[in-house]
C-alpha cells in the first residue's frame, strides 16, 4: 500500500479518536462519580484485611496491641493494602466496562450493519474508541488517584522499584489494556453465534474476579487438592490484575518476571488473532441469520 | 484497477468486456445494468426461545428454529439513473433484498452484481460507491453534533476536503438544516435527524443509493421536504436510487418504476399506472345532476354506489361498462358534470397485497373488484 493510503488511514483513526473523546466528555459528571466510586470496594477490603490480620496476629502472639504485623501468604498487612491499590491501577488499564455487551447489542439490534456497509474496520474503531475513553478516564481520575496514593504512601514499604522493574511494570500495564480489550472483544463476538452473551459474560467476570488476582493475591489460591495456583499461571487472567501489581511490589522478579512479560505478549497476540478469526467467521454467520 | 463509468448508458466497450470476463460473470448482457439480480433466494432461521435464564443456558446446546423464506427467486435489472421503488406489505422481503444488495447478508442461492461487484464480498472498492439509509436505524453519533459524524464519514470514505465542504454545504442548504449542524443529534427532531442521516449517506456521492423507509414516522411536511429533496438530488446527479416505502405519496412523487414484492417474490414490475391498469378493472364515476332530489332514487339502485350527496352521486363501475352506463344515464338525467377517475392507488395496492397474501395470483382472471366493494 502506498503512502497516501496510510496517511488516509492515520487521519481516519485520528478523527475517530478525537470524536470519541468529544463523545466521552459529554458525560463528565457521570465519569467523575464513577471514578470516585472505584475506591469504595477497596476501602471495604482494607477493613476486611485489617480484621483478618488482627485476628491472625492475636491468635499467634500475646502482644496484639502493637497492631497487625504477621504475614499471610507472604504479605504483610501493608503489603496487602499496597497490593490492592496496585490492582486498582492494573484494572484501570485492563477492565473494559461495556465492551462485551456493547458488541453483543450491536450484533443483536443490527447496528453492526454500519461496519459491514462502510469501508471501516469495527474492531479497529472499538480499539481507538477505547483508547480515547481510557485517556479521558485517566485525565479525570489522575487527581483522586494521586490523592489516594499519597495518603497511602506508607503502605508501600519498599518505595519505588528499580528502572528495569518499572519498565516491565509499565509495559505489562499497556499490554494488559490490549489483553483486556481483545479478550473481551472475543467474548462479545461470540454473540454472532449465541446472540445472548449475558450468561457467558457473567461466567467470564466470575473467573476474572477469582483468577486474575482482583479479589485476592493469587498466592492465596490453593495448591491442593487441585493446583489452582499452578493452573492460573497458564491462564490469561492473571495479566489483567495480578501480574502488573506483583511486578511493581517485587513479588515477581528476575527471569520469572521477564517470562511473564513474554507470556503476556503471546496472550495478546493470541486474542488479536482469535478476534480477527471470530469476526470473519461471525460476519459470514451473521449473513446467515440476517437481523 | 479498471474503473467502470456508469454515469451514462454503458456501451459495450473493450474496457467493459475485460471487466466482465475478469469477474467471471455468468451472464453476459450486452448492455450491463447497474444492478443485476438473478434468481436470488434467502431464507432465515428464526430462533424460537422461551423466557428465563435456564432456557438461555439450555439454548446454548439445543435450539428450535423456524424457517422463514424472505426472498424467493427474485430476478431484476436496474439501469443507471433509475429511481425504483420496492413496495410491499410488512415482511414481504423488501428490506431483505436491500440487505442483500448492500452486502449485509449472503444469499442462499442466486447471483447479484451491483456496479460489477458482488455485494456480499464487501470489497472496500464497492463500499465506497454506495450508501444505505435505514429510516429506523441511526448511523449518526447520538451524543455529538451531526457535523462530527459528517467529518468522520469524510475520512471513512476518503473524500477530499474541498469536495466534502462543497457537498456538505450544498446538501445542508437543500434540506435547510445548516443551522442545526452544531446541535447534538439526540436533540434533533425525527425529521431533522432523518435529513442529517441522508446527508451523512450522500457525502461521498454514492453512485447507488439504497433507502429503506426513509420517511417512516415523519410528519407530512418533513415527508414532503425529503421527497422534494430526493427528487431534486436525483435529477441533478442522475444516480441510481432504490427505495422501499409504505407511503404511496413517496412513490408517486419519486419513482417511475415500482416493483411490488409480496411473500418474497416479485409480483409486479412496472409503472404505477400499469398497476392500476393491471389490478383494478374499475373506474370511479362522480356525477352532478340537476333537478329535484327524487331523481336520485333511480340512481341509488345502481350497484356499488359509494356516496350520495345531492346534487352529486359517486359510484364504482367496471371499466368495460363505463361507456354504456354513462350513455344510459346521460339519456335519462340532466347531467351537469361528469368525473371519471381511477380508484385511489392506496386501495389498489391494498387489494394487490391482499391478493398476494392469498398466494394465488392469476393475471387473466382477477376477481371482480366491483363485486367486492
Amino acid at each position: 500500500m502506498d503512502a497516501t493510503h496510510w496517511y488516509g488511514r492515520a487521519t481516519l483513526w485520528w478523527t475517530f479518536f478525537q470524536i470519541s473523546i468529544n463523545e466521552r466528555l459529554v458525560y463528565r459528571i457521570d465519569f467523575v462519580i464513577g471514578t470516585l466510586m472505584r475506591f469504595l470496594p477497596t476501602l471495604t477490603q482494607v477493613f476486611l484485611w485489617w480484621a483478618i490480620f488482627d485476628a491472625v496476629s492475636s491468635a499467634g502472639s500475646a502482644d496484639s496491641a502493637s497492631g497487625p504485623d504477621g504475614k499471610i501468604a507472604g504479605y504483610t498487612f501493608s503489603g496487602m493494602i499496597a497490593y490492592y491499590l496496585m490492582v486498582i491501577i492494573s484494572r484501570a488499564f485492563s477492565s473494559m466496562p461495556g465492551l462485551t455487551t456493547g458488541i453483543a447489542n450491536q450484533v443483536r439490534n443490527g447496528e453492526i450493519k454500519k461496519f459491514l456497509i462502510q469501508p471501516v474496520d469495527m474492531i479497529g474503531c472499538l480499539l481507538v474508541q477505547r483508547v480515547a475513553h481510557k485517556l479521558v478516564y485517566y485525565l479525570i481520575a489522575a487527581l483522586p488517584f494521586a490523592l489516594v496514593f499519597w495518603m497511602c504512601g506508607d503502605f508501600f514499604v519498599s518505595g519505588w522499584p528499580p528502572p528495569d522493574v518499572m519498565f516491565v511494570f509499565i509495559t505489562s500495564l499497556l499490554l494488559s489494556f490490549l489483553l483486556g480489550f481483545y479478550l473481551e472483544s472475543c467474548i462479545g463476538l461470540i454473540a454472532f453465534w449465541f446472540l445472548e452473551v449475558t450468561s457467558l459474560t457473567f461466567i467470564y467476570m466470575l473467573l476474572n474476579f477469582l483468577l486474575s488476582g482482583h479479589m485476592f493475591p493469587l498466592e492465596l489460591l490453593p495448591t491442593k487438592p487441585i493446583d489452582l495456583r499452578g493452573f492460573v499461571e497458564f491462564m490469561p487472567f492473571k495479566y489483567l490484575a495480578y501480574f502488573p501489581a506483583a511486578v511493581f511490589l517485587g513479588k515477581v522478579e528476575g527471569a520469572e518476571m521477564w517470562r511473564g512479560l513474554v507470556m503476556e505478549v503471546m496472550w495478546v497476540l493470541f486474542f488479536i488473532l482469535l478476534s480477527r478469526w471470530l469476526w470473519s467467521r461471525g460476519v459470514k454467520r451473521y449473513s446467515g441469520f440476517g437481523g | 484497477m479498471i474503473a467502470l463509468d456508469y454515469s451514462g448508458s454503458l456501451s459495450f466497450s473493450n474496457l467493459a468486456q475485460t471487466r466482465l470476463l475478469a469477474c467471471k460473470h455468468p451472464i453476459y448482457n450486452l448492455a450491463m445494468s447497474i444492478i443485476e439480480i438473478n434468481h436470488l433466494s434467502k431464507s432465515y432461521r428464526v430462533y424460537q426461545k422461551q423466557e428465563g435464564v435456564w432456557a438461555s443456558i439450555r439454548g446454548l446446546f439445543r435450539r428450535e428454529y423456524r424457517e422463514v423464506q424472505a426472498v424467493r427467486d427474485i430476478s431484476l435489472q436496474v439501469e443507471p439513473g433509475e429511481f425504483v421503488a420496492f413496495l410491499g406489505p410488512n415482511g414481504a422481503g423488501k428490506t431483505t433484498t436491500l440487505k442483500l444488495l448492500s452486502g449485509v447478508i449472503n444469499p442462499d442461492s442466486g447471483d447479484c452484481r451491483v456496479m460489477g461487484h458482488v455485494p456480499w464480498e464487501r470489497e472496500n472498492e464497492y463500499r465506497r460507491r454506495f450508501a444505505l439509509v435505514m429510516g429506523q436505524k441511526n448511523q449518526l453519533w447520538w451524543d455529538l453534533p451531526a457535523a462530527e459524524s459528517f467529518r468522520l464519514n469524510q475520512h471513512i470514505y476518503a473524500v477530499p476536503l474541498d469536495e466534502f465542504d462543497r457537498t456538505r454545504d450544498e446538501l445542508c442548504e437543500m434540506l435547510d438544516v445548516t443551522h442545526l449542524l452544531g446541535q447534538p443529534v439526540r436533540e434533533l427532531s425525527l425529521g431533522e435527524r432523518m435529513k442529517m442521516e441522508l446527508i451523512a449517506a450522500l457525502l461521498h456521492s454514492p453512485e447507488v443509493l439504497f433507502l429503506d423507509e426513509p420517511t417512516i414516522g415523519l410528519d407530512v411536511v418533513a415527508q414532503h421536504k425529503i421527497q422534494q429533496f430526493l427528487k431534486a438530488y436525483q435529477e441533478e446527479r442522475k444516480n441510481t436510487i432504490v427505495l422501499t416505502s409504505h407511503y404511496m405519496k413517496d412513490i408517486q412523487a419519486l419513482c417511475q418504476r415500482v416493483v411490488i414484492i409480496a411473500q418474497g417474490s416479485i409480483f409486479h414490475d412496472g409503472s404505477l399506472d400499469d398497476i392500476i391498469d393491471r389490478f383494478s378493472g374499475d373506474k370511479i364515476v362522480t356525477l352532478q345532476i340537476g333537478g329535484p332530489d327524487e331523481v336520485f332514487q333511480g340512481l341509488r339502485k345502481l350497484p356499488n354506489v359509494l356516496e350520495v350527496e345531492p346534487p352529486r352521486i359517486k359510484f364504482r363501475i367496471g371499466r368495460d361498462d363505463v361507456a354504456r352506463t354513462l350513455s344510459d344515464i346521460l339519456s335519462t338525467y340532466a347531467v351537469e358534470d361528469i368525473v371519471v377517475e381511477d380508484p385511489p392507488i392506496e386501495e389498489v395496492i391494498a387489494k394487490v397485497f391482499t391478493d398476494a397474501q392469498g398466494g394465488q395470483v392469476d393475471d387473466e382472471s382477477h376477481p371482480d373488484i366491483a363485486g367486492v366493494s
